[in-house]
């Protein structure tokens, strides 16, 4: 491993034993306590824990929600409100299952804007970044499976929608759009056979992402972490053992992301979920506006700026795959949008573009954009998801490239210890973080 | 292009729904916000206030509508309407549910605590042949399904509607055997104003008489607690919850200081 110096020893006689046959201890040892982490982090930082947590919150609730759960189109949403109504605490799991799904997208989405703005996809991690991507596709598959599940209207004509992408391969060779359709559907429709694998499957990608993470950690724990700075350990001045110092930082931002879970939870179970998925599917009726659960919206209103279908779910789906291009897009030496003026201005409105995009994906395809406090500007919707879409995908295969040949970056600080005391020996004796 | 099919034939429906309602903008009102009981952190329900929505909904809109997730022992669990287990038990006696004899012969029987609340009809197709075509929901869960917003503006939104029948503007021509009502989309709706006249129901004990205003209040009180039965238990353990986090996030924001203390960072 990259920097660090171990020293595991074995103490007692048991553990001398085992460490010759199976050094789970050492690895433990050096990959959970004393692994050397740069000492700069910020608290942007510490999503990844949160992320393993609430892996193992959604896999917990969702194990126990299953003892319970029926996957039959004629019984599933009334045995989800069974489960709020009769199973001792079952609202109290149901809510924190339903409301961690947005929780666990909220925590990715930081930690993949993390990695943006700080060059964490950059050599030497990129397979780091693709494994994440690899997770967060596998995450967006295991969310919309469950969003099926308790078989309400938003539930049967969310999973009728997106089950048809696969029919716009039609449009290239007629008739296998179709058959891949009703080869995932297991029938000629959406119905109970579809909610049977659906249940099926959202009961097995989890255990595939957590088998993902631990190679991500695995590539993680070779180049080390990234650090704000973005550059490179120099040696033990920079670092402090993972525990104690990150196990409590960690902890503390935890503490505080339950806190904001817990809100959602106990006080708004409701809030992040749309209203018709309590009334019980029914295929004949289609509600009047079918939106998709919000972490999907910016790429729902991608899909939706063309009017072609195959283009479009083509262009949603290359809107994530980009993303496992840029760590070669980017051809700056320098990581961290800390020292890339340009780059961290371009940062800033790939956010808000893709924020757009996602209000345009929560809204009604017609009309003008309704901007907040009942603004609305005078662009047609499709016009400006045009424009987004195009930008987005320009930030990425234009813009990155050529803006990080020419920008010239702000001097690279020698070694995390000498910054920080410069930045120390500078400012206030007070350490802030960062 | 599904999508694009799916939203050309919504328009489209919603252009005819104009021309044949002699055009004018059918887009339904914003509901009106009431006061509840039970909204924010400490709210509960009013068991009083239940007991008399339950009324409200056995005279009035169980005639049509159903609620098949409840059953009569909801009706004496806490945090709801809180009838005693005696009461709970006279009000399912008091109606007849299907059974089996010994024989395997059909039978109606009186019902027991563990039974459902009884359906109307014997299933959609008679509730449609009944109502016009319009199918009544079931109300088990109707305040969640038309909820949007933080608390969710379910309760304001039935209460709205149920008190909101109007006449028509002369410009609107409502079709036979529907009534004129802003909150509904569309503005024409298949259910007649349910609650008609002050004094509709009698409230027990010589109560002063109902009010339309607060029946309707009442019904709705008790199809939110209908939706959510275990409300009271969420909020009061989520302000237990919400003490213990922030109780602990300042402990671990000060072992987290103690630690970083002499680390330059």
């Amino acid at each position: 491993m990259a920097h660090g110096n171990y020293s595991y020893q074995p103490k007692t006689a048991f553990t001398k034993w085992l460490d010759s046959r199976l050094p789970i201890i050492r690895l433990m040892d050096e990959t959970m306590l004393q692994f050397p982490t740069p000492k700069n982090l910020n608290f942007w930082f510490t999503f990844g824990g949160i992320l393993a947590f609430m892996l193992v919150v959604q896999i917990v609730s969702g194990i126990v929600l299953a003892m319970h759960y029926v996957p039959h189109e004629t019984m599933a949403f009334d045995s989800v409100e069974r489960i709020m109504r009769d199973v001792n605490y079952g609202w109290l799991i149901r809510y924190i299952h339903s409301n961690g799904a947005s929780m666990f997208f909220i925590a990715v989405y930081i930690h993949i804007f993390r990695g943006l703005y700080y060059g964490s996809y950059k050599a030497p991690r990129e397979v780091l970044w693709l494994l994440g991507i690899v997770i967060y596709l596998l995450m967006m598959a295991t969310g919309f499976l469950g969003y099926t599940l308790p078989w309400g209207q938003m539930s049967f004509w969310g999973a009728t929608v997106i089950t048809n992408f696969f029919s716009s391969i039609d449009q290239i060779i007629p008739g296998v759009g179709s058959a891949i359709t009703q080869w995932l559907w297991g029938s000629f429709a959406v119905d109970n056979t579809t909610l049977q694998r659906f249940f099926s499957l959202h009961y097995l990608l989890p255990f595939v992402i957590a088998g993902v993470v631990v190679l991500h950690i695995w590539a993680l724990h070779i180049p080390g972490n990234n650090n704000p700075l973005g550059i490179d350990v120099k040696g033990p001045a920079d670092t402090v053992p993972f525990h104690p110092y990150y196990t409590i930082k960690d902890l503390f931002a935890l503490a505080l992301f339950v806190l904001f879970f817990s809100y959602f939870v106990f006080f708004a179970p409701n809030f992040l979920g749309h209203a018709d998925n309590y009334i019980p599917a029914d295929r004949l009726v289609t509600p009047p506006h079918i939106v998709p659960e919000w972490y999907y919206l910016p790429l729902y209103a991608i899909l939706r700026s063309v009017p072609d279908k195959l283009i479009g779910v083509v262009l949603m789906f290359g809107a994530i795959v980009v993303w496992a291009f840029l760590p070669w897009l980017d051809r700056s030496h320098v990581r961290s949008n800390k020292f890339r003026p340009m780059t961290r201005q371009l940062f800033y409105v790939l956010v808000a573009v893709i924020w757009i995009l996602g209000m345009l994906g929560a809204q009604t395809p017609d009309g003008n954009f309704e901007f907040y406090f009942g603004l609305v500007l005078p662009i047609s919707k499709l016009l400006l998801s045009q424009i987004c879409t195009i930008y987005y995908f320009l930030h990425f295969l234009v813009i990155t490239p050529i803006v990080s040949t020419m920008e010239k970056p702000l001097p690279v600080p020698e070694s995390i210890a000498t910054a920080v005391l410069a930045k120390n020996g500078a400012g206030s004796p007070a350490k802030a973080n960062g | 292009m599904r999508i694009l099919a799916i939203a050309s034939v919504l328009a489209l429906s919603f252009v005819g729904q104009a021309f044949a309602a002699g055009g004018g903008d059918t887009e339904p009102k914003h509901p009106e916000k009431q006061q509840w009981s039970w909204e924010g952190p400490f709210g509960t329900f009013d068991r009083q206030q239940l007991q008399r929505g339950y009324q409200v909904y056995k005279e009035v809109c169980a005639a049509c509508h159903g609620a098949r997730l409840l059953s009569f022992r909801n009706l004496a669990q806490p945090g709801g309407p809180e009838f005693t287990a005696a009461q709970a038990k006279a009000l399912a006696a008091a109606v007849q549910v299907p059974a089996l004899d010994d024989k395997g012969e059909s039978i109606m029987r009186a019902g027991t605590v563990a039974d459902r609340f009884p359906s109307p009809y014997p299933n959609d197709k008679a509730a449609r042949a009944a109502n016009n075509n319009a199918l009544p929901p079931d109300l088990s869960v109707i305040v969640k399904a038309r909820a949007h917003g933080i608390e969710g503006e379910g309760p304001d939104y039935i209460y709205s509607l149920i008190t909101g029948y109007s006449e028509p503007p002369a410009s609107f021509t409502v079709l036979e055997g529907l009534y004129y009502n802003e909150y509904f989309a569309g503005h024409q709706i298949g259910m007649p104003p349910p609650i008609a006249s002050d004094g509709q129901v009698t409230w027990p004990d010589g109560n002063p008489p109902a009010t339309k205003q607060q029946m309707a209040k009442d019904v709705v009180a008790f199809l939110t607690w209908a939706a959510d039965p275990h409300m009271e238990a969420r909020k009061q353990l989520g302000v237990k919850v919400f003490i213990f986090l922030v109780f602990l996030s300042i402990v671990l924001f000060f072992a987290y200081k103690r630690q970083w203390k002499d680390v330059d960072h």
